[in-house]
């Protein structure tokens, strides 16, 4: 088998994820303008430790070797350590994603003494004007000091995670080099218009000229820099492609599971158009990844549709669902930054109000500011606590 | 790599697919496919022989085949997937 | 590996069998677990 015969094996969908994400509260203490699970407030119907816990058995059973938490900001749940715990010693390694807020240099030691554990601390610049913009105030500071105390503590080495935008694309070296400093891993990752995303994806996402920065500077100095796959959209601007499997795993390698049991084809697309189901379901997580209508769609083979005339689309793949979906476009065709320009062209016929609106929103109420975000007739009216 | 006496490595986790199998080292977090059964059948099999070939043998793999296999070993010995026993 | 056989044919040369063709097959692929879009 060659190695693009293993590419559409995987495409067909495997008996059990590869790794899934799972997001285990809508809960956060920060309010990032691009959050893709819009999350700030906790949900009542948040899954119990016994049910999170029944959820790890099953993981283990389908011999889940890994999963990656967050959330909103996942070590909010009182259970987080106990969560953590008990998945590894049920064989299933964890990396988890967080802001930092709550790594002191206490939980950096007990952090440390895990075993089979992976750290990643979210950062969107390289100083506080550019990352708190995004971010929130102090958001920076937290960060950088869970990276000290990560440090002081020996965890070895931890990931750095950025969302790469319009204002922070220049900061690529400086992103490698703090990461060296800290002898971390970094990660670089595309940003979606999915959650609060949706609402300032226009302002943040890179331009044309940026893709092909980033582009270059991924081929130039991305070698021990990872990409989580997000950027195969820009394998059409040469010979070269990026590093990776380079398709989307949603449904067939990987999916999400979120706060309330949902289970969506990836954390970037929380609408109901992609929710394949619940695992509180009979039949589990199992019978949702084995059998549920939208991953045996998914696993069929997609269609080129508009693209099909379009020398680009082996290398490109028509791009990201989620980055499509969002931005209202047809899932057959061409994605929002297609490097032809071919999304571009399409976008401009399509009114804002218009597209699909995520399916729940965790946004905290602000009280004393105007509100910056506005989602639609959807968002709910909360009370205010 | 033929004459070699090899072991899966104990925090290797074999999980069988369709077309073979996933394997993964908990301690380097390294995933490989193995993309033919027979490759799977062989990996198994490894600690029941005194060689890489006599495994080849007893698995009925085909001699012509044997550098293929020879070479995937020797990549899955460079991931520490299997190790020398 | 080689497996080249040689006969004599009734007239006398020798005879030499192909060798057996070497099936070159890809019979693992490494892939990140940190690789696939989709995840955190």
């Amino acid at each position: 088998m060659s190695v693009e015969a293993l590419v559409s094996q995987l495409k067909g969908g495997l008996d059990a994820p590869i790794c899934l994400t799972w997001e285990l509260t809508y809960a956060c203490n920060l309010q990032c303008v691009h959050c893709l699970s819009s999350s700030g407030q906790r949900d009542p119907r948040e899954l119990t430790t016994a049910e999170a816990k029944q959820v790890l058995d099953e993981l283990r059973d389908l011999q889940v070797f890994y999963i990656n938490i967050g959330g909103g900001e996942p070590m909010v749940r009182r259970d987080f350590f106990e969560l953590l715990e008990y998945s590894i010693s049920q064989g299933i390694g964890v990396k988890f994603s967080t802001n930092g807020a709550f790594i002191d240099f206490e939980k950096a030691q007990r952090l440390a003494a895990m075993d089979y554990l992976d750290i990643q601390i979210s950062l969107d610049g390289t100083d506080a004007v550019t990352n708190d913009a995004v971010r929130g105030d102090g958001s920076y500071a937290m960060a950088r000091r869970a990276m000290d105390n990560l440090k002081a503590a020996g965890f070895g080495p931890f990931k750095i995670s950025v969302v790469v935008t319009r204002h922070n694309v220049d900061q690529l070296d400086e992103f490698k080099a703090l990461a060296d400093s800290y002898g971390a891993q970094l990660r670089v990752t595309r940003l979606r218009p999915s959650g609060r995303g949706a609402d300032s994806w226009h302002d943040l996402h890179p331009t044309n000229a940026q893709q092909r920065q980033i582009y270059n500077w991924l081929l130039a100095h991305g070698d021990n820099v990872l990409t989580g796959d997000s950027f195969f959209h820009l394998n059409a601007l040469g010979e070269e492609p990026l590093p990776g499997l380079n398709m989307c795993g949603a449904g067939r390698v990987v999916c999400l599971i979120d706060p309330i049991g949902d289970v969506y084809a990836c954390p970037f697309v929380i609408h109901d158009e992609f929710k394949a189901g619940s695992v509180r379901d009979e039949g589990g997580f199992a019978k949702v990844w084995k059998q549920s209508d939208l991953f045996l769609e998914l696993r069929e083979p997609q269609s080129a549709g508009a693209c099909s005339s379009c020398g680009s689309y082996d290398a490109c793949q028509g791009g990201c669902m989620a980055a499509k979906f969002f931005t209202g476009l047809p899932l057959d065709g061409p994605d929002p930054e297609c490097v032809n320009g071919h999304g571009e062209h399409l976008l401009a016929g399509i009114e804002l109000a218009s597209n699909p609106k995520p399916s729940m929103d965790h946004t905290k109420p602000v009280k004393t500011t105007p509100v910056r975000v506005t989602l639609g007739s959807t968002r709910k009216p909360v009370s205010v606590s | 790599m033929l004459g070699s006496a090899l072991e899966l490595h104990p925090q290797v986790a074999l999980r069988p697919e369709p077309f073979g199998a996933l394997a993964y080292h908990y301690g380097n977090r390294r995933l490989v496919f193995l993309k033919h059964v027979d490759m799977v059948r062989v990996a198994k099999d490894l600690g029941n022989h005194p060689t890489l070939q006599a495994t080849l043998e007893a698995c009925d793999i085909a001699p012509a085949r044997w550098s293929s296999f020879a070479k995937a070993f020797e990549s899955l010995q460079s991931s520490e997937v299997v190790r020398e026993r | 590996m080689d497996e080249t056989t040689s006969t004599i044919a009734t007239d006398g040369s020798e005879l030499v069998a192909e060798p057996e063709l070497v099936e070159t097959e890809l019979l693992v692929e490494e892939i990140s677990i940190d690789g696939m879009c989709g995840v955190y």
